[in-house]
This record gives C-alpha cells, sequence and structure tokens, in this order.
C-alpha cells in the first residue's frame, strides 16, 4: 500500500481552496462548509443502527469485521514480548477454524515496529493481498503536544523501522485556536516524513481525536482540513479520550468522504477507533459505510477499525454461527 | 453477493393469533353486525387476514347506547384519578403487547415494521401515559375549575396510522370523562381490535368504548346519530367537508383533522445532509400516506441542482418490500384504490411538463406498490404542487428569497404543517412566524409528541389534537352550570318534562346533567328552523 503522492495532494488542496493553505484561506473554506444538524445526525446514526443483520449477511459481515481490524496494543506496558504475542492472534485470529480471515494490521508504539515486522515476518504485506500491515502512531501520541521536529523524527524512525501506515495525532490545541494553516502545514509535513528513500510512502491517518473537538462541526471542518492536507485516512480518537469513536461522528466522516469523492474522485479512508467491543456495534459501522459511501470502501484501505476487545466477540459469534451455540470467553485467545 | 442484499430479516407473525372473523366491540363484548361483512387483506401480497363485521344503523344505534349508558352510569361519575389508572394501565398493556401490535400494522395497513414498530406503537402508548396524567388534573387543562365532559364522542379514523389515530382520538375523550364510539377506517380494522381485546383485559367497564367496523356509510351514520354529542374525524378534506355540513346545525362539536400539502423550506445555508434525510422522512415516511407530509420541497434556487442530486443518491439507498421486513424502509401502498389515485396524479405531473424521477428499484409481483418518486421542474400552478397526492411522490419547486418562500409556502387551500432548514436560527423564528400551518418543524420533519397541539388552518380542519389544546375538544367549561345550561335551553326547546323524572331516578346530579343534554336535542328540529 502506499500513499498519494505529496504533490498532487498540494495541488488539489490549491484547486479546492482556492489560494495558499493559510488560516484566513482555510477559515474562509472550512466555515463556508454547511452546517451539521446534531440532532438530525444522530438520528439518522441510530436509524442506521437498526437494520437487522442475520444469517448469511451476518456471517459475511463479520468475516469483514476482522478483515478490517487494526489490532492495538498502545501501553505504556506494551514489551516486545506482548508484541509477539499480539502479531500471533493477528496472523491466526482463531487457531480453531482455518477459515478465519486475518486482521488488516497490528497497530503499536513507533519503538515497537522492529519487533512487529520481525514478528510477521512473511505475512506482512498489504492487507489487500491478505497480507498484514504494520501501523505505527506517531507525533507525540496521543497528545500531540511537542515541537514539530520530534513529531517529524518520531515519524520518519517508525518509517524506516517498517511501518507500512502512521496514524499521527493533529494539534488540537491550534485547531481550536482557529490556527487552520499550522495544522495543515503539521499533516503535510508528517505527510512528507512518511516517504521511504525508494520514493515510496507509508499511508498516513490522521486522529482528529473527535472527543476533543467535541462539536460536529468541528468535526466536520477538522475532517476537511485533514484531506485537503494530504491525509489518507480520517481516524476519529487515539482511544486515549472518552468519548472515543461513536456511530454519529464516523457518519459524519465518511459524509465528507462521500463528499470529497464526489468532488475530487479520490477515495479517502476512515477509521473509527476506541470503544468499539461488540460485533453487534461493528456491523453497525460496516451498515453506515455501505449506505452512506459504498460497499466499495469496506476494504482494507479504504475503512478500520481500530480495536482489541472487538476481535474475540467477533469470534464468538462466528463460532456461534458455525457451531450453533455460544461458548464462553476461554474458547477464543487471549493475546 | 454484495453485502448491501441483506438477508431477509422478517419479523415473525407467530406473535399473533388472529381470529378468522372479527365481531363489533360493542358493550365491552363482540357482537355479530349486521351489515354484509368484509375482508380485510394485506395490502402487500394481498392475502385475506380475517373478516370483518359490518356495522348497520341499528347496530350504530346500538353502540351509541351503549356509550351512552355507560356514560351516564359509570364513567362520568367515575374520579378523574380513577379514570386515569384505565388508561395508565391501557397504556402498559399497549407497551405489553406492543409486538404484536406493530406485526398487525404493518400487516394489515402494509407500513414497514420499523415505523409501526419505532414510531407507532411507541407513540400509541404515549398518548395514553400522557393523557392518564391529564384526568384527574382538567382543572388546570385551561377550561377554568371543574370543566364537564361532553358526553358521547363518535370518533372516525383514517387508514394511514390506525392505531395511531386511535389513540389521539381515545385517550383524551377518556381523560375527559366521555364515552367513545369509534369507527376504524374499512382497510385497516385489525389493530383497533385487538386493541379493543386489551380494553376486555384492562378491564374497562363495558360501553365506555365501542369499536364499529364498516365503510363510509357506516361512519355517516355515525355521525348523524341523534345520541352522539362531539364528532372527532381524521381524514380527507371532502369527507371532512361533509361531516362540517351534515352536523351544521346541531349542537355537536366537532373536531376535524383534514388533508395537507405541507412545504418543506430548505434555504442554503441549511445543514444539508440533515436536510436530506428530512427531506425524505417528511415525504416517505409511511409510503408519504401522511396527511402533514412535506410533499411539496420548497429549496432555494441556487442548491437545487445539490440538492436533487444528493437527494436521488439517498433515495436509492432505500429498501421497497415486504412490510415484515425489518430492513424494508418503504411499504406497500395501503390500497388499491389509493395506489390509482396516486399513479393518477403522477400521470398529471408528467403531463403538465413535470421531470420525473423514480427509484429504479424491483416492485413485488402482488400487493400495491409505488416506486419514490420526485418530480422537479414543478410550478406553483401544477397539480401536482397543488393537490393532495397521499403517497411516495415529492413535488420539487424553488425559491429566491425567504419573503419567496413564504408566499409559495402559505399559497394553498391547505395549512396542516411545513419544515424549514436553515443553520440561522432567527430565520426559524422569522419564517415560522409567517407561516399559516398548524405544525412546524424547523430542522426536523414530522416527530410527534403528545404533549404538542396538532391541527391545521384552512382546508386543513379545525380544533387542536394532542397537549393540553387536545383536552379543550373533549370538555367544555363549568362557567354556564349544568342546571342553568338545561333549564336555558328547555326554555328555548318549551316543557323539558323529562328533567324531573330523570332527576328523580337515583342519581340526581348527575342523571341532570346528562337530562339537561338530551332535552334540547329532542327539540333539534324547531330549534334549527327557528335559526334559520
Amino acid at each position: 500500500m502506499s500513499g498519494t503522492s505529496l504533490v498532487t495532494a498540494r495541488e488539489r488542496a490549491l484547486a479546492v481552496l482556492g489560494g495558499e493553505p493559510d488560516d484566513a484561506t482555510l477559515r474562509r473554506y472550512l466555515h463556508g462548509i454547511a452546517g451539521v444538524d446534531a440532532v438530525g445526525l444522530e438520528q439518522r446514526a441510530a436509524g442506521l443502527g437498526t437494520r437487522s443483520i442475520k444469517t448469511t449477511s451476518k456471517r459475511r459481515a463479520l468475516d469483514t469485521i476482522i478483515s478490517l481490524i487494526d489490532l492495538t496494543t498502545l501501553e505504556g506496558a506494551d514489551t516486545p514480548g506482548k508484541v509477539r504475542s499480539l502479531v500471533a492472534k493477528a496472523v491466526s485470529p482463531d487457531p480453531t477454524d482455518a477459515t478465519t480471515p486475518r486482521v488488516a494490521a497490528v497497530c503499536v508504539y513507533g519503538d515497537m515496529v522492529p519487533y512487529a515486522v520481525d514478528a510477521l515476518g512473511g505475512a506482512h504485506g498489504d492487507p489487500d493481498d491478505g497480507l498484514i500491515s504494520v501501523a505505527a502512531v506517531a507525533t507525540a501520541f496521543p497528545s500531540g503536544r511537542s515541537s514539530l521536529d520530534i513529531k517529524l523524527a518520531d515519524t520518519a524512525e517508525a518509517v524506516a523501522a517498517g511501518a507500512d501506515e502512521i496514524d499521527m495525532v493533529i494539534d488540537r490545541g491550534a485547531f481550536l485556536a482557529g490556527r487552520y494553516g499550522l495544522v495543515f502545514d503539521q499533516i503535510a509535513a508528517v505527510k512528507e516524513a512518511c516517504r521511504r528513500p525508494d520514493g515510496t510512502s507509508a499511508s498516513l491517518k490522521v486522529i482528529l481525536e473527535t472527543g476533543e473537538l467535541v462539536t460536529y462541526d468541528n468535526v466536520r471542518r477538522a475532517s476537511w482540513l485533514s484531506i485537503l492536507a494530504g491525509g489518507d485516512f480520517i481516524k476519529t480518537s487515539t482511544g486515549k479520550v472518552q468519548p472515543a469513536a461513536t456511530l454519529p461522528v464516523t457518519l459524519l466522516m465518511l459524509e465528507v468522504v462521500r463528499d470529497w469523492h464526489l468532488a475530487t474522485g479520490q477515495r479517502i479512508g476512515v477509521k473509527p477507533a476506541g470503544g468499539i467491543r461488540a460485533s453487534k456495534d461493528a456491523i453497525k459501522y460496516l451498515v453506515t459505510v455501505a449506505e452512506t459511501v459504498g460497499e466499495e470502501w469496506l476494504r482494507p484501505h479504504l475503512f478500520r477499525f481500530g480495536a482489541s476487545s472487538l476481535l474475540n466477540d467477533v469470534l464468538l459469534q462466528r463460532q456461534k454461527l458455525a457451531t450453533g451455540h455460544y461458548s464462553g470467553a476461554d474458547y477464543v485467545t487471549i493475546d | 453477493m454484495s453485502f448491501l442484499e441483506y438477508a431477509p430479516a422478517p419479523e415473525s407473525r407467530a406473535i399473533l393469533s388472529l381470529r378468522d372473523s372479527y365481531g363489533l366491540f360493542i358493550d365491552g363484548e363482540f357482537v355479530d353486525g349486521r351489515g354484509t361483512p368484509f375482508q380485510t387483506i394485506s395490502p402487500a401480497s394481498e392475502e385475506k387476514i380475517a373478516t370483518i363485521a359490518n356495522a348497520n344503523e341499528a347496530d350504530v344505534a346500538d353502540a351509541v347506547a351503549a356509550a351512552r349508558h355507560a356514560y351516564d352510569r359509570t364513567w362520568s361519575r367515575m374520579s378523574g384519578r380513577d379514570r386515569g389508572k384505565y388508561l395508565f394501565r391501557i397504556a402498559r398493556l399497549v407497551q405489553e403487547r406492543s409486538r404484536e401490535l406493530a406485526v398487525a400494522e404493518s400487516l394489515d395497513n402494509g407500513k414497514p415494521i420499523k415505523e409501526s414498530r419505532d414510531v407507532d406503537v411507541p407513540l400509541v402508548a404515549a398518548w395514553f401515559f400522557y393523557y392518564a396524567g391529564w384526568a384527574d388534573k382538567l382543572d388546570h387543562a385551561g377550561l377554568g375549575a371543574d370543566p364537564r365532559s361532553l358526553g358521547v364522542a363518535a370518533q372516525v379514523i383514517p387508514w394511514n396510522f390506525p392505531l395511531l389515530m386511535l389513540a389521539w382520538k381515545i385517550a383524551p375523550a377518556l381523560a375527559a370523562g366521555n364515552t367513545v364510539v369509534l369507527k376504524p377506517a374499512e382497510t385497516t380494522p385489525l389493530s383497533a381490535l385487538i386493541f379493543a381485546e386489551i380494553l376486555q383485559q384492562a378491564g374497562l367497564p363495558a360501553g365506555v368504548v365501542n369499536i364499529i367496523t364498516g365503510a363510509g356509510d357506516t361512519g355517516a351514520a355515525l355521525v348523524a346519530h341523534e345520541g352522539v354529542d362531539k364528532v372527532a374525524f381524521t381524514g380527507s378534506t371532502a369527507v371532512g367537508r361533509a361531516i362540517a355540513k351534515q352536523i351544521a346545525g346541531t349542537d355537536k362539536k366537532v373536531t376535524l383533522e383534514l388533508g395537507g400539502k405541507a412545504a418543506n423550506i430548505v434555504f442554503d445555508d441549511a445543514p444539508i445532509d440533515q436536510a436530506i434525510e428530512g427531506i425524505v422522512n417528511g415525504i416517505f415516511f409511511n409510503q408519504g400516506h401522511v396527511c402533514c407530509a412535506g410533499s411539496r420541497l420548497l429549496v432555494q434556487e441556487n442548491i437545487h441542482d445539490e440538492v436533487v442530486e444528493r437527494l436521488k443518491l439517498r433515495l436509492s439507498t432505500l429498501r421497497l418490500g415486504d412490510p415484515l421486513d425489518k430492513n424494508t424502509d418503504i411499504g406497500a401502498i395501503n390500497s388499491k384504490e389509493q395506489l390509482e389515485r396516486i399513479r393518477e396524479l403522477s400521470d398529471v405531473g408528467e403531463a403538465e411538463g413535470a421531470e420525473r424521477w423514480s427509484v429504479p428499484c424491483v416492485i413485488p409481483e402482488n400487493g400495491f406498490w409505488y416506486a419514490p418518486t420526485i418530480f422537479t421542474n414543478v410550478q406553483t400552478s401544477s397539480r401536482i404542487a397543488r393537490e393532495e397526492i397521499f403517497g411516495p411522490v415529492l413535488s420539487v419547486l424553488t425559491f429566491r428569497t425567504p419573503a419567496e418562500a413564504i408566499a409559495k409556502a402559505n399559497n394553498t387551500p391547505y395549512g396542516l404543517s411545513a419544515g424549514i432548514w436553515t443553520d440561522k436560527g432567527s430565520r426559524i423564528l422569522a419564517v415560522a412566524d409567517q407561516l399559516r400551518a398548524g405544525v412546524i418543524w424547523a430542522n426536523t420533519f414530522n416527530r410527534f409528541d403528545p404533549s404538542s397541539p396538532f391541527g391545521g388552518y384552512k382546508e386543513s380542519g379545525y380544533g387542536r389534537e394532542g397537549g393540553r389544546h387536545g383536552l379543550a375538544a373533549y370538555l367544555a367549561p363549568r362557567a354556564v352550570s349544568a342546571a342553568g345550561r338545561g333549564a336555558a335551553k328547555a326554555s328555548l326547546a318549551g316543557p323539558a318534562t323529562a328533567m324531573p323524572i330523570e332527576a328523580a331516578d337515583g342519581a340526581p346530579d348527575l342523571e341532570t346533567r346528562a337530562a339537561s343534554r338530551r332535552a334540547p336535542r329532542s327539540a333539534k328540529p324547531s330549534k334549527r328552523g327557528a335559526a334559520k
């Protein structure tokens, strides 16, 4: 997987904005986008949540969910051993059933990337080919409170260690202070830092941390801003702030992605992360994706779940479909 | 296989235990009707569901007599608190049997189960809960202390929300102390008859609610019956007009909730994605069989193309099909007659030069179906912009300024509802202030709440249902004392010999009240003659 070329991203942004991406131009553009009615948005999300996905559709949905998971460990206590365990789970989520798909990626802190790459071995590669990517959080995750140089070094180091995807955080402080140009420049710079010596580039996921942006209008503007600056994916949350991913926020981001696609023809990915633990909830996200942007988005390079405990719930549901009865927590493996 | 081809998820019909045939619910029991029975069918499959009794004039008279008796002997004497207890009990039973009611409603009406389950039935329970609370607080209904009930209410309801309209009618009537004879629509009697079973289960005193089934002639006989004190009708403007004529000159009180051709006004600063949802919900909710449906989309000209394009994209995701499937968005048209009317008016729209676009979807073989349709290039002079289609058909018109939007929105013989979409709060207030419509939604559409009054301007009817205002339709102020009113009318009508006789039999106070209302009625012809 490779990210979009930087030059085209910048040209596209200039064309859409009609000027240099400074604070004033961005403000004019982002504040000119139609507002969001919170009640209506939440109603629509709730409506999508009532879809009843049964039998064959459910089986298909569960496998799709697994193939879209970024299996994640982001703890201060992470060790090479923990990462190896996570990778083993990612490669073989259900050792009792060989038909179980693999997850899309493992998501770790930057310093854990070498261990993840090493543990994956031959399974490391593009999830669209059935292999597993390594995603690294970077840019002073989760707060993003450090200098740009440090953020860029953080990114470059992870890419050099073999990360295929970088999950960066935006500077929410700058965003809320109206310094859209600064946020834009930082995303563009991190995007540049994702580039490898051979000219290819790691894919860039831009974390908005919607729980700190608070309003839907802010989420919509931050989504546009991140896409304009060259993000390949927009991601809801770090998982470290509550609320993390919600269905209305994800719906809103999908609407932005849909509108961007209509306007430019380019497809941007969406990653809800944090707080999605049950298969039932994850299925609601699939429905929302399919009915908002279309089911072509239900592929690893256009949609991901950032989750850890979700996988085991999906496996339990999967076993239930196969055997007709529910097993228990000890019939799926911990990582 | 596509993920979006969701596997069938039908709600089970096993929860329904329907009888082969249903009688009339009179005086607490199901009795045979004396008219020719008719079939009720599922509009989605044309499958026969049950045989339904048909009430003739004699049956109507029995039902009114039962209601009168229950009013005199039981309901008007009962304390508000006790009436409230019955209403609370009914509300809880509706909740307990909600799934059954939802299945019956979708089966008989053709509306998607997700709507009957998530909208109709919960609102029915909410309506009974709300008015249950009012039953012992009528002093605060805005009519002064101790307002009095009217007597027997004749209620005729339509087929679009069979159970919800029943609740809108019965709940306030009972809370206010009236008794009821209700006639559900000919094509959708099923849920009302299940509701009759709930009344039996609740132990509601016999005769307080009577449910008689039949067609228009049954309704006409009921409205015309002498023993009726109050008429409440929801349905077409044509029938409403006929009822108004029929009862003119009598002292029957009346509320009419009739047709509409609501404007849904979308300004260029609207929250666009939510506005699209609101437009869809405004006209395609319940297949557009909604009197307050947002059937005229007034969109600011500078965003017209974008809105239409987004609307088409959104409509393409709607699922039309089996009403009992939990993923169905658009169910069946309620009857063949209605389908023909929708077709006829749509053809008129095309002939008038409007551009028609229908969702490309597979239409089931049996049953009555109409694909969601929008007409663009519609002018204010087009028939499809003036007449109520009562189906899943949206007419799109444009405007340039708020003043023009208001003028176009008001340029209709109806005035039931309207919608305003804008991010600017002050504009919502300014525009709402000038719209002549009984219900105005801002940045939403088709939302109902028992505490909010509902009703129309102009040909959309008169009177309000819901909220405190809804009680006024079933109460009269005590200002004219019972005795005083009776005496005054009696003197008009000549010697009121009935009064002392009735007052003598046991319960002086209440019986006097009943008699005082009946005495003038016997003198009606002369009174009417005098007035003319």
